[in-house]
């Protein structure tokens, strides 16, 4: 076990720079998750992390220790990729236990851990297999069985379950959950998709072209967002934006939107007059149906799923999304009041996007 | 199920039409193999006198026993086996070697190397034969089998290393990370997980120079002059005399010849079956 630093990383193709000043502490034991949209830079990082991709500048640390030009295979670290990269000429365990057979283990060490890992991962029974008589979430299990059969300092995960259906995606989210409680080695674990980010992380870190935007607790980052991108990207559905001007008096604020509704805000260092993007997210509005209150919309769609309902209803040109517990009978076309609860309101600065 | 009887119908359809295509197809490619055959067994007075018939009347292994034991055939032979398996094997290494840094690295000269490469497979080899014969004879190496199989390297390499690149670009470049992440360095990777996977690779590439070398004729022919270095192909050309052509001989060593490039196959065709990395990415 150790912590993992990252230290002002950059790193350019030729011209295209893909990470421009990474810095980040990883505590030991801590399960963090880079997340951000596709090619934001996030495989860039964790592969720099492995060593298997150069560092323009920069330093990145494993324990106290540098490993700039360390080789992958000394960084003691494990790595579960995204396509699960496993060696198609051998079985299960002969992949699980090949990094201890390079070590030069011996055997009966090797079939006791490869064996231990398998019990833990169910995968008892297929270890004479080759990969390719494995399902997908066969192969899923074998990738995550080697990493943690050498007992790394450090995992690292590339998207380990975009391959997999949305069913076992959730299961086998909770299952690593689970499994890294067990081992508490340091994890670092790339998705881009923000609901695994949410569910697994201790913190998150909100990365978007090669820039980091955040880093914090889930419920930190859901709730109190550094700025519009983030607000966006964390969270489904997505928080609603509505640009309007900031006013204020001595005792209250409020965000004057362009059809002259004045929607209530929270104290904030925005200036009079100032142009703000007004952001709320969905389960924040309370709808009214009898439209007397609130921002006045008019109901586009709306989802039931049976726990709740999403509606969906147009503001000017925009679509605005609501969440609600209740069964509400709504018609297209319906005008409906949006009541934002204004403690859970945003204002993000329009040119920056900084939350204010 | 009118639906379903038509489309098994027409699946049947197909399948026989898919079938009397590689019929056809396979008839036309057996063919001059089978007249080879029927030829080197047919007795030298009933060659001309039968007509042309599917069989002769009576068969005979003279020809056969000629070739073997009466001619320089079994030297030839031999010449071609040295000449063309060292060729294949030093292309493959050298192929290998090159198409894995073609596949893996980026350095300066890539570009320009593959291009040189690539031009050298446009020019005629005919066009080469005079300028190669002044810059091998001076070393000693006409009418030499070293020098046979410099040449036959020489023309065989670029092509052989797009080729071996090729299944190099086929095996993810993740396993390779999987491999130095579990304690590999790049080499002993490549040893333990990219080459084993490029077996069928090296197969194809050894198979393709192999019959390449087998069958060369023209720089055979112009490069060695005395009956003890000729390959095969050359030596096949000692059965055409100023007088006549002797048909039967020189088919029955021609199936002879045929024996080491099945044998060849055979061997590396467990190789050539595709599929050996699936299963390795994705599902
Ligand atoms: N070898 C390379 N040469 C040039 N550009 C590259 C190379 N590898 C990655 N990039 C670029 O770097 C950027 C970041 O890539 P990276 O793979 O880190 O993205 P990502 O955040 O992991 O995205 P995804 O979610 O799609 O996996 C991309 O714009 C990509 O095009
Ligand atoms: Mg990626």
């Amino acid at each position: 076990m150790a912590e993992v630093t990252v230290r002002d990383v950059y790193k350019a193709y030729g011209a295209v720079r893909v990470l421009r000043g990474v810095s980040i502490d990883m505590h030991d034991g801590e399960f963090v998750v880079l997340v951000g949209p596709s090619g934001c830079g996030k495989s860039t990082l964790l592969r720099m992390i492995a060593g298997l991709e150069e560092i323009n500048s920069g330093d990145i640390l494993i324990g106290d220790r540098v490993v700039n030009d360390v080789a992958p295979k000394d960084r003691d670290i494990a790595m579960v990729f995204q396509s699960y990269a496993l060696y198609p000429h051998m079985t299960v365990a002969s992949n699980m236990g090949f990094s201890l057979e390079i070590r030069r283990k011996a055997t009966d060490l090797i079939t006791a851990a490869v064996g231990r890992a398998a019990g833990t991962l169910g995968l008892g029974d297929l270890l004479a297999r080759f990969p390719r008589e494995l399902s997908g979430g066969q192969r899923q299990r074998v990738a995550m069985g080697r990493a943690i059969v050498r007992q790394p300092q450090v995992f690292l995960f590339d998207e380990p379950l975009s391959n997999l259906d949305a069913k076992l995606r959730v299961q086998m989210r909770t299952e690593i959950k689970a499994l890294h409680q067990d081992m508490g080695t340091t994890a670092i674990y790339v998705t881009h998709d923000q609901v695994e980010a949410m569910t697994m992380a201790d913190r998150i870190v909100v990365m978007n072209e090669g820039v980091i935007q955040q880093i914090g607790h889930p419920l930190e980052v859901y709730d109190r967002p550094a700025n519009q991108f983030v607000a966006s990207f964390i969270g489904s559905p997505g928080m609603n934006f509505l640009e309007g001007t900031a006013r204020q008096t001595a005792d209250t604020s409020w965000v004057e939107m362009v059809d002259g509704t004045k929607l209530p805000a929270p104290r904030t260092d925005a200036e009079e007059g100032q142009t703000v993007i007004y952001g709320v997210r969905p389960e924040a509005l309370t709808i009214d149906e009898e439209a007397r209150s609130g921002l006045i919309a008019r109901v586009d769609v709306t989802e039931p799923t049976g726990l709740s309902t999403l509606v969906f209803s147009r503001v000017a040109d925009s679509i605005t999304c609501a969440f609600t517990m209740d069964r509400l009978d709504l018609t297209r076309g319906q005008p409906i009041g949006l009541v934002p609860d204004v403690a859970r309101v945003h204002l993000f600065d329009q040119a920056s996007g900084v939350r204010l | 199920m009118i639906t379903v009887g038509q489309s098994k119908a027409r699946r049947l359809a197909l399948h026989a039409g898919h079938t009397a295509g590689l019929a056809v197809f396979m008839v036309f490619a057996m063919f001059p193999l089978f007249w080879l055959v029927k030829i080197s067994l047919t007795p030298n007075n009933l060659l001309y006198s039968e007509g042309i018939t599917l069989w002769p009347s009576s068969i005979t292994w003279d020809n056969y026993q000629f070739a073997l034991l009466g001619s320089r055939f079994p030297r030839f032979f031999l010449n071609s086996v040295v000449v063309s398996l060292s060729s294949a094997a030093i292309v493959t290494l050298v192929a290998a070697a090159g198409g894995y840094a073609f596949s893996r690295f980026r350095f300066a000269g890539k570009v320009p190397i593959m291009f040189v490469m690539l031009l050298t497979q446009m020019v005629p080899l005919v066009m080469l034969i005079a300028p190669i014969f002044k810059i091998m004879s001076p070393l000693g190496l006409t009418n030499s089998l070293t020098g046979l199989i410099i040449v036959y390297t020489a023309f065989n390499v670029p092509f052989a290393t797009f080729l071996m690149q090729s299944f190099f670009d086929g095996i993810p470049r993740e396993l390779e990370d999987a491999a130095m992440i579990d304690g590999c360095t790049r080499l002993t990777a490549l040893r333990r997980v990219i080459f084993p996977l490029t077996l069928p690779g090296m197969g194809a590439t050894l198979g393709f120079v192999f019959t390449a070398a087998w069958s060369e004729l023209l720089f055979a022919l112009m490069l060695i002059n005395s009956d003890d270095k000729m390959t095969f192909p050359v030596g096949m050309l000692t059965f055409v005399t100023k007088f006549s052509v002797d048909f039967g001989q020189m088919m029955a060593a021609g199936v002879l010849a045929l024996i080491p490039a099945c044998i060849f196959f055979a061997f590396i065709q467990r190789y050539l079956i595709q599929g050996l990395t699936a299963g390795a990415v994705k599902g």
